[in-house]
């Protein structure tokens, strides 16, 4: 799960890592009103959308006065923000948030997530800060530097100290950073994070350093047991995909893709391989979902209705491994959820495991429009046929 | 010969009176795996499924001999059984559960290193020597005792490898899947090391995915350490970046975890690559042909 920029900023100050004064806005009357409160004669105007690349993309602007603010809010405000790193059609703007204007002196940068190579928290900075890190990583590695965590005594001063060092801070500088890494990290375990990402973290003319920028990821699995109930109020689903939302209510674990074919399977990789299989075969998925291992009549005809639900599906392929979950209870669900949602492309079919040929039997005494196929590529090739014609 | 598990394996089951562990417990007794009783504190002294039931695994091992452990219990009380099952002298433990929080599973590995526990999982099917032992959920009936070792991160990707494996007459020596989530216990390198040092495993199926770099690093133990043939397939080739496709470990995040990579890096190590699930059976029986 994604926060806004304003909601990771508000858990940086419940911390006590420095930001620059600022309020969120939802009208640009709010927005002139924070303008007023923070003061000074330069205000910052960002878009709050879940998606990074906001600067190139116009999301971020600097008003030099009450009348550009105005302009640069009412021009955000109310409109989809397409980014590099958002859907095509873009995000849609409900919030800005206003901050004072600052001078920077040097930009750094500073992230934490969980690495999966160590298996442990990483700390990563660097003097690189403002530039898209994943180029200095591929092209300067030397100027990352790095800490990883041992979780049984957590982050210790002495990491905080050598990245601050060799950062090149001076001064009081030095024990400001190491209280804004040992409070990052408090908040990573306290509030169950995957991601922070302070890009960039700016030391300014009058020697503050401040979080000027600020993209937290929250693990989905701790919200989902429930641990995080303040996190989860969080939740902005204007952000997200209405299909996909739609799907989760219904245990299902969808993704839109780009292409015409439906793919519906049971496992994650299983439906990944799925789609990939279709591609091999010169077609384009237009989904994934994953119907669940143990999964249930219930289950598959909302499936179908969310396949369904996209007018560029042009044929759907069920790919079935009946393992626990035997075929011709599959089947039944496919015969009744294509009754009943009245599925007008084709279906193909591919059953596999458990009692597969009663499956088979059943789908063929239905006499409905169903292919069946007798292994996964035969069944791609039969989709991408159907969807050629 | 196996690996991990074996005819003598006496389990119990952690969660045993639930739902899932009620289900998955009759499945593996009627496997014929030795499940010897089961945890569900509060419940010590009952019986359920003819077999005792143990407020502790400590109490579990002294009793019954336990020396591995299946666990279904929610996802948020998941890493205390793990550490329950360690601390109680447990040797294999397999976790199936799903979601338990990543930050909860770096505490995990991090504690099992003061243990000798191997685990498995979790967001896993679990592990199988058919005909011998199975400890998870995977449907018993497609597998045959055999000699190719299959490891895999997915569970029903597994099954379509194991039932070609069986379709051709190979059978399996052991299937261990190594689960879906970013931080887990045993890694494709544990396994393959423990594979090629098997004597009845002859060849090996490694079904990997999009996410993180196990598959490099399983590549580049591959090529200096296993001698027999390596059939691989990745999962997620037309995954887009960013999502995460099911599995809270499928994910191709900063330009790192991406299919075509970890095909790159097994090709380079002379892994037998197939672009689709469908002909891992058939790369395989090439081996062994002639």
């Amino acid at each position: 799960m994604n926060l806004h920029e304003f909601q990771a900023k508000h858990l940086f100050s419940r911390f006590g890592i420095p930001i620059p004064r600022g309020y969120v806005a939802r009208s640009v009357a709010e927005a002139r009103k924070a303008a007023e409160q923070i003061g000074g004669d330069r205000w910052v105007v960002k878009a709050q959308v879940h998606a990074g690349g906001r600067g190139k993309a116009g999301g971020v602007k600097l008003a030099g006065s009450l009348d550009e603010l105005t302009q640069y809010t009412e021009s955000m405000l109310g409109t989809r923000l397409v980014t590099a790193q958002s859907p095509t059609k873009g995000l849609p703007v409900n919030a800005v948030l206003i901050e004072e204007g600052l001078d920077i002196a040097r930009e750094l940068y500073l992230s934490a997530l969980v690495d999966r190579v160590s298996k442990r928290i990483l700390f990563m900075a660097s003097a690189a800060g403002g530039m898209d890190i994943e180029e200095v990583a591929a092209h300067h590695p030397e100027r990352i530097l790095t800490a990883r965590v041992n979780p049984v005594v957590g982050l210790q001063a002495y990491q905080c100290r050598q990245l601050a060092f060799g950062l090149g801070l001076e001064g009081k500088r030095v024990g400001e950073w190491v209280k804004i890494m040992l409070s990052l990290y408090h908040c990573f375990i306290e509030r169950d994070l995957s991601l922070i990402e302070i890009n960039p973290l700016i030391l300014t003319t009058q020697d503050e350093l401040l979080a000027l920028d600020a993209k937290i990821n929250v693990d989905d699995n701790a919200v989902a047991v429930g641990r995080q109930p303040e996190i989860a109020d969080m939740r902005d689903l204007s952000q997200e995909d209405e299909t996909e939302i739609r799907a989760a209510q219904h245990g299902l674990n969808y993704i839109t893709l780009g292409g015409n074919i439906g793919c519906m399977v049971n496992g994650a990789g299983l439906a990944m391989a799925t789609m990939d299989v279709i591609k091999l075969c010169g077609g384009e998925p237009a989904n994934f979902l994953d119907v669940g291992g143990g999964t249930s009549t219930e289950r598959v005809t909302e499936a179908f209705k969310l396949i369904c639900s996209s007018p560029d599906v042009k044929a759907i392929l069920v790919n079935i491994f009946g393992g626990i979950v035997r075929c011709d209870m599959i089947a039944e669900g496919i015969i009744n959820a294509v009754k009943e949602v009245g599925v007008s492309v084709p279906v193909i079919v591919r059953l596999e495991g458990t009692n597969v040929e009663r499956g088979k039997e059943l789908l063929a005494e239905s006499e409905l429009d169903i292919i069946a196929a007798g292994n996964l590529t035969a069944a791609a090739q039969r989709a991408v046929a159907a969807v050629a014609r | 010969m196996s690996i991990l598990v074996d005819k003598g394996t006496k389990v119990i089951v952690q969660g045993f009176t639930g739902r899932q562990g009620t289900f998955h417990a009759e499945q593996c007794i009627s496997y014929g795996t030795q499940i010897v009783g089961g945890v569900t504190p509060g419940r010590g002294g009952e019986r359920h499924l003819d077999r005792p039931v143990f407020n502790t695994v400590r109490e579990a091992v002294a009793s019954v001999h336990a020396d591995a452990s299946m666990i279904y219990v929610p996802a948020v009380y998941a890493a205390d059984a793990i550490l329950e099952a360690a601390e109680g002298g447990i040797r294999v433990i397999a976790c199936i559960t799903e979601g338990i929080p990543v930050q909860d599973m770096l505490r995990v590995k991090a504690a099992l290193t003061y243990y000798d526990a191997i685990l498995v999982g979790p967001n896993c099917p679990g592990v199988i020597t058919p005909g011998e032992c199975k400890i998870g959920i995977m449907p018993g009936q497609i597998h045959k005792a055999g000699s190719i070792g299959i490891v895999s991160r997915s569970g029903t990707l597994t099954y379509e490898a194991v039932k070609q494996i069986t379709d051709i007459g190979l059978g399996q020596s052991t299937c261990v899947g190594i689960g879906g989530d970013p931080i887990q216990g045993l890694s494709f390198v544990d396994v393959l090391q423990r594979f090629e040092q098997d004597r009845q495993t002859k060849g090996i199926v490694m079904v990997g995915e999009i996410g993180g770099t196990s598959e490099e690093e399983a590549a580049e133990f591959i090529e200096s350490n296993v001698r027999k043939p390596v059939v691989a397939y990745v999962a997620g080739v037309t995954a887009p970046p960013g999502k995460r496709m099911g599995h809270a470990g499928a994910i191709i995040s900063g330009g790192k975890g991406m299919a075509k990579d970890k095909f790159t890096a097994l090709v380079k190590a002379g892994v037998a690559t197939v672009r689709s699930p469908a002909e891992i059976g058939s790369t395989m029986n090439e081996f062994f042909v002639g």
